[in-house]
């Protein structure tokens, strides 16, 4: 069907400047030192990666430091076959629910370093619980993809 | 990209590039022909008689469509100005420039858009010349778009010719 | 009939360029100020109500999703309330309908921005008419000054008289914000210093002008059996009123216009309110701009139209004057525009309860506060008092 009316087109284009803070700051200073930091709270103990200020279910401040994975289990997964604004990488790509060995909650990233051609077969590779190890970029940004992405073992 | 601001706080530059097409509709569509024929349209409802510019599909306080369009003068008198003197996004031209609400002979509501065609960086002879009740006269783009920057802007008429 | 609500609890940011924090610790500051200033916890709170501008401001779409932990909201009633520069008082009428209702005892209601983060300017010029307005407002400020040279026009004001009144203001409200421990711009004005800064919009100058802030405020609003029973004294909510205009600008006479005129009169009428500037101790009104300050004063009936500058000359609207106006330094010195329109009702009841520290107005006891949004298109009046 052809359009007969006129449309107004127009772009807004948007910068931002997001502040970062100290406690995300030494997260992105650890990946760029191969390291994935995370905190745990002093209330009811859980480590949360990425870190946090507080704790969002004691609503208490978070203080103790540690490093966790680089190696973990994936507990969910998926393939992504279309591009979309803000994607992370070119498409296809897996993204997936870690779980990092130390952390008491699920960390979101990609799944990478194995062909995807052949879906099948990528689902009898990736199953809820397949290990996986961080696979780190060459040049660090202080970005979450410094983290490549994470291969299974 | 992770970076420091002048604070030397850590921050995050990123952008978000959006995209709109908006429907311009049978109204706008028609209100911009005319502008290529260098006509400004208003409509009038057949209820409350206003004439309002831009010419609309419905009138906005009686609720009813509006079928009868009408053209309007090119020229008219100003009802309130500004001068605006700083850079922001989507301005229409470069400051300094003057928007202004134009009440057009004909119509019966006022019309937004620039006032220009003098000196705007002498702000005496802006304040000297723009009063409220200044006629000015629509001084149009050679090159239509069929958009509403196609009027470069409404010079005053009582001026002699001066570089813009 | 609607139960009556008191406001029990305020907390505000330190208002500014707060880039050392995340935007969520930001909100958590105002949050726990709250509580702490309250004596209640997360527990006591029966309801969420969140706003700021539009996401594009700052990047992240439906920001109340974003926030939900740092608002103490997850398993709650959550609301997100957005009308622009309304947002504020919307958010408090939000909080209070809801209190009043007998949906929710106790509700918190928090604004926000850190406009810092994003082009402002890029999102507000987003509000306007897209075919054929949005080129012409040049901005917040633009509308606003020409409405401004419309009303001396209207009324035979002279055009230094004017501009010696907004500059009074100015000065007047820079000096107030001294005292005021949160508030964002803390530098003081002289009267030609206001007059000579650099043109913005004519009239309008840089000194006329609210500045770019981060900051955020959070409120309790409880109901009358809880309020009582709480530590501090409760500001009552005694009126409110909220009122549209055409978004068309050039439609409708926006000089007089029905949109604060309106919103006043719907809050006076529930409050009891029949000489504002005789029964009002202070009025936090919305002035981002000087010059739009002396409009609002007239249509919310503090003096005839056009008699504005000419009391503002006179002190009338200065503190130790008939009727203080934004003691608190207002939007002028503080502007995180989200929190903007709450922090005036969270100002007004600290002052009708004797607790607004080094800026108190002595004796003050019905207050009224005010909202502003689009290019004056929406207005919207809350009025406190000590006494229900």
């Amino acid at each position: 069907m052809s359009k007969h009316f006129h449309t107004l087109k127009h772009n807004v284009w948007l910068p931002y400047r997001f502040a970062v803070g100290p406690v995300m700051f030494r997260f992105y200073e650890g990946l760029m030192e191969e390291k994935i930091m995370a905190n745990r709270c002093p209330q009811c103990r859980k480590v949360l990666v990425p870190p946090r200020t507080f704790c969002p279910a004691c609503n208490v401040d978070m203080d103790e430091w540690l490093e966790v994975g680089p190696e973990g289990a994936v507990v969910s997964w998926t393939l992504a076959d279309y591009e979309f604004y803000g994607r992370p990488v070119d498409p296809p790509f897996i993204g997936a629910l870690i779980r990092l060995d130390g952390a008491d909650m699920d960390f979101l990233h990609l799944v990478g370093g194995l062909e995807l051609d052949d879906r099948a077969a990528v689902a009898d590779r990736i199953k809820r619980g397949t290990r996986v190890r961080a696979v780190w970029a060459g040049e660090k940004k202080g970005h979450l993809l410094d983290i490549k992405y994470f291969q299974p073992i | 990209m992770l970076t420091k601001n002048k604070k030397g706080h850590p921050i995050i530059e990123a952008e978000a590039s959006v995209p709109y097409e908006l429907a311009a509709g049978p109204s706008w569509h028609r209100f911009y022909e005319g502008f290529k024929n260098e006509k400004i349209y208003g409509s009038r409802c057949p209820q409350c008689q206003r004439v309002l510019v831009p010419a609309r599909s419905f009138c906005s306080r009686c609720f009813v469509d509006m079928e009868e369009w009408l053209e309007v003068s090119n020229e008219g008198e100003v009802v309130g100005w500004s001068l605006t003197n700083y850079h922001f996004f989507g301005m229409p031209t470069e400051p300094p420039f003057i928007s202004a609400l134009i009440r057009l002979d004909g119509a019966d509501n006022d019309f937004y858009h620039l006032v220009g065609g003098f000196d705007l960086k002498n702000l005496e002879l802006v304040t000297r010349t723009m009063k409220i009740g200044t006629r000015v006269k629509a001084v149009w783009k050679e090159k239509k778009k069929g958009c509403i920057m196609d009027i470069n802007y409404f010079r005053p008429t009582a001026l002699a010719d001066q570089t813009g | 009939m609607a139960r009556a609500v008191g406001i029990v609890g305020v907390g505000q940011t330190r208002h500014g360029h707060r880039s050392e924090v995340t935007y969520p610790d930001l909100i958590r500051e105002a949050v726990l100020a709250a509580f702490d200033d309250s004596g209640l916890t997360p527990e006591d709170i029966e309801g969420v109500v969140y706003g700021s501008m539009p996401s594009m401001m700052e990047g992240v779409a439906m920001n109340h999703f974003y926030f939900a932990e740092a608002l103490r909201a997850v398993g709650k009633p959550f609301m997100r309330t957005e009308t622009c520069g309304t947002t504020g008082i919307s958010l408090a009428f939000t909080g209070y309908y809801w209190v009043a209702s007998g949906y929710a005892d106790v509700v918190l209601v928090v604004g926000s921005e850190k406009m810092h983060e994003g082009d402002a300017q890029a999102t507000m010029s987003t509000v306007p008419e897209p075919f054929y307005q949005r080129p012409f407002v040049s901005g917040a400020p633009g509308y606003y000054s020409m409405l401004s040279q419309q009303w001396m026009w209207r009324y035979n004001i002279p055009e230094d008289k004017c501009r010696d009144a907004a500059a009074r203001l100015s000065v007047d409200h820079h000096q107030d914000a001294i005292l005021n421990r949160w508030s964002h711009i803390k530098q003081t004005f002289t009267m030609d210093e206001v007059k000579n800064s650099p043109v913005i919009v004519y009239p309008i100058r840089l000194l006329d002008v609210c500045p770019t802030s981060d900051g955020a405020c959070a409120v309790i609003f409880a109901s009358e059996d809880k309020a009582k029973k709480m530590r501090n004294k409760p500001a009552w909510v005694k009126g409110v009123g909220f009122r549209g205009d055409e978004q068309i600008i050039g439609d409708s006479d926006r000089v007089w216009s029905e949109s604060p005129i309106g919103a006043a009169r719907q809050a006076y009428k529930m409050a009891g309110v029949t000489n504002p500037l005789a029964e009002l101790d202070v009025a936090e009104v919305y002035n981002p701009f000087t010059f739009i300050e002396l409009l609002h004063f007239e249509a919310f009936g503090f003096c005839e139209p056009g008699q504005a500058s000419e009391l503002t000359l006179k002190g009338t609207f200065a503190r130790g004057g008939r009727l203080p106006c934004a003691p608190s330094g207002g939007v002028l010195c503080t502007n995180p525009i989200g929190a903007t329109a709450l922090i005036r009702p969270a100002e007004c009841a600290l002052q009708v309860t004797g607790r607004a520290g080094e800026h108190q107005v002595e004796g003050a006891e019905l207050a009224l506060a005010s909202g502003l949004g689009g290019a004056n298109q929406f207005n919207g009046v809350m009025i406190l008092g000590a006494e229900l």
